[in-house]
């Protein structure tokens, strides 16, 4: 399974997605796909559904139909805890640190889902204010320092898909620059990328698409050659 | 010496009869919450699985020839494994339902087994002695202890340090906590949370067995016998804090101490004691003396 990705073959195809909390109906027929490498962004309003978008495909909602092909595989049916085995990393909106776990313990906590994750050390290096903070709770940790955790733990898994909700909400602006570092650094080693953001001047220069959600389907899909051209039409629909 | 002009033997023995309800409370309490904290179930059959405990190591001792030793291991897988049964077919249907789902479904499943008891064996208590090696006692001077009373208080201890250290201390604790606060994310991380949540209500059972044959010489062997304890276990739970493992354990012992205690200074109060403190920690802290706040 491994080795089955091809460098530019496509990774992800959502067809016809629809998603439901109990009763109700959050989406409605969604479609998007991504290749390998690839950082998209899901925008759109408070609401719109972008994170049911990424829990649909976690399958984290209490029902979805449609279809959703992972890597050549139909992941729809799987059993959720088998989701992320396939090569996903999931960092929540609002981080999702434990604060019954230690800071180390947090990151250690997912299971690996291959080898070729980020080592302990590299991620101490490359985040040096968890290093000096492992044995605090978790969530003592500030705003900024949960984020760099949040990430950090999905980078030791070896996952290679990224699924990242509003990472840059409530930080400050040396933190979001660090962030977009981050991903930088990430994309050059060729993860992909499924970024959920309000903070569009920190998303536009790293996406490769961007797809607009509205009451739970795609409204609009802008490449990043023509963001120029349609930034009105977008502020309009962001409502910004 | 005497205290409020008590003899001291007077004293001792009630401090090692609380000591040992104490550590009974602590087991039961102890696989309690477990079991709230990661099904947010209140386990209402845990008495009757207790009573299991003792009821199998009687009947394997009886009919089968199974010696104390062996019944205190295998008896809790057993009845481990029933609870497994029970999680798998009955309980998962209902963790997206109010707590009271729950509730009813365990203490329905506790008549039933306990009717069954009482069909076959009758009401009355049968006396299982206590294994050859912990028979007799010790002469401490100030008092006489009794070997498997000490034995019963060394044992629960050590199963409750292990189950604290195995939760708050390893990785597979880790999991555990990190499934009793956020059971979805740690899915969409690729735990396997419904296999935690099956085992974890098994060894919370198991730990009642463990307790109901620890019990079995102590205590006459009956059907009944968990139903009266258990109404004190829950006491010692809501006062400890729901879902709390250090919480239940302090708070297991401590109250059978005072509760033996009780039984010196004044007598009538010995079997109220545990219900009055948990009227005034509830109104003080509702949440329980360990528990956090939501
Ligand atoms: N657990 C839930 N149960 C029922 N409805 C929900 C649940 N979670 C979200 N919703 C509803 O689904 C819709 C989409 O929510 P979602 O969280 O996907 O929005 P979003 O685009 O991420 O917006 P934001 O995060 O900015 O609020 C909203 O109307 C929300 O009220
Ligand atoms: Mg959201």
């Amino acid at each position: 399974m491994t080795s089955a990705v091809k460098p530019h073959s496509e990774l992800l195809r959502v067809t016809d997605l629809h998603a439901y909390y109990g009763e109700s109906h959050i989406l409605h027929g969604l479609d998007f796909s991504l290749n390998r490498g690839e950082l998209i962004t899901l925008l759109g309003r408070n609401g719109a559904g972008r994170t049911t978008t990424l829990k649909a495909i976690l399958g984290l909602v209490s029902r979805r139909t449609g279809s959703i092909i992972f890597n050549g595989q139909e992941i729809l049916n799987l059993a959720t805890h088998k989701i992320p085995h396939l090569g996903l990393g999931y960092v929540p909106e609002e981080r999702g640190i434990f604060a019954s776990l230690s800071v180390e313990e947090n990151l250690l906590l997912p299971p690996q889902i291959r080898s070729d994750g980020m080592s302990v050390e590299e991620l101490y290096e490359m985040f040096p204010n968890l290093a000096e903070r492992r044995k605090s709770q978790g969530t003592r940790l500030s705003g900024g320092e949960q984020q760099m955790l949040a990430l950090a733990r999905i980078l030791r898994t070896g996952a290679y898909v990224l699924l990242l909700d509003e990472i840059t909400e409530g930080l400050a602006p040396v933190i979001v620059e660090k962030l977009g570092e981050v991903l930088t650094e990430l994309k050059k080693r060729n993860y992909t990328i499924i970024l959920v953001e309000q903070n569009f001047r920190f998303a536009a220069p790293l996406a490769d698409r961007h797809y607009v959600i509205e009451h739970g389907h795609i409204e609009k899909v802008i490449e990043q050659a023509d963001l120029a051209a349609n930034m009105s039409m977008l502020h309009e629909y962001l409502g910004v | 010496m005497d205290i409020f002009s008590i003899p001291s033997q007077v004293w001792f023995g009630q401090l090692l009869i609380g000591l040992i309800n104490g550590a009974f409370y602590a087991v039961l309490s102890l696989g309690l919450a477990l079991i709230f904290g990661l099904l947010n179930i209140i386990n209402f059959a845990h008495g009757a699985q207790y009573m299991m405990g003792a009821f199998l190591a009687w009947i394997g001792l009886t009919y089968l020839g199974i010696n104390y030793w062996v019944a205190l291991v295998l008896v809790p897988i057993v009845v481990g494994i029933t609870g497994v049964i029970i999680e798998r077919t009955m309980l998962k249907h209902l963790y997206k339902m109010d707590h009271l789902y729950g509730l009813l479904l365990t203490f329905g499943l506790a008549l039933v087994i306990e009717g069954l008891f009482r069909h076959f064996y009758g009401v009355s208590g049968q006396p299982y002695s206590i294994p050859d090696s912990l028979k007799g006692g010790t002469n401490l001077g100030f008092m006489f202890l009794p070997n498997y009373r000490a034995w019963v208080v060394v044992a629960s201890l050590v199963v409750c340090f292990f189950t604290w250290y195995m939760i708050e201390r390893t990785r597979i604790g880790a999991y555990l906590r990190a499934g009793t606060e956020n059971p979805e994310l740690c899915q969409a991380f690729g735990i396997n949370v419904p296999l935690m949540i099956t085992l974890a209500y098994g060894y919370g059972v198991a730990l009642a067995a463990f307790a109901g044959v620890l019990a079995a010489p102590i205590f006459q062997v009956q059907p009944l016998m968990g139903s009266n304890l258990i109404i004190v276990v829950f006491a010692v739970v809501v006062i400890g804090g729901m879902g709390s493992i250090m919480g239940a354990i302090a708070t297991g012992l401590a109250l059978g101490i005072v509760e033996g205690l009780t039984k010196v200074i004044y007598p009538p109060a010995s079997s109220t004691i545990i219900f009055m403190i948990m009227v005034v920690v509830l109104l003080i802290r509702p949440a329980g003396l360990f528990g956090r706040e939501q």
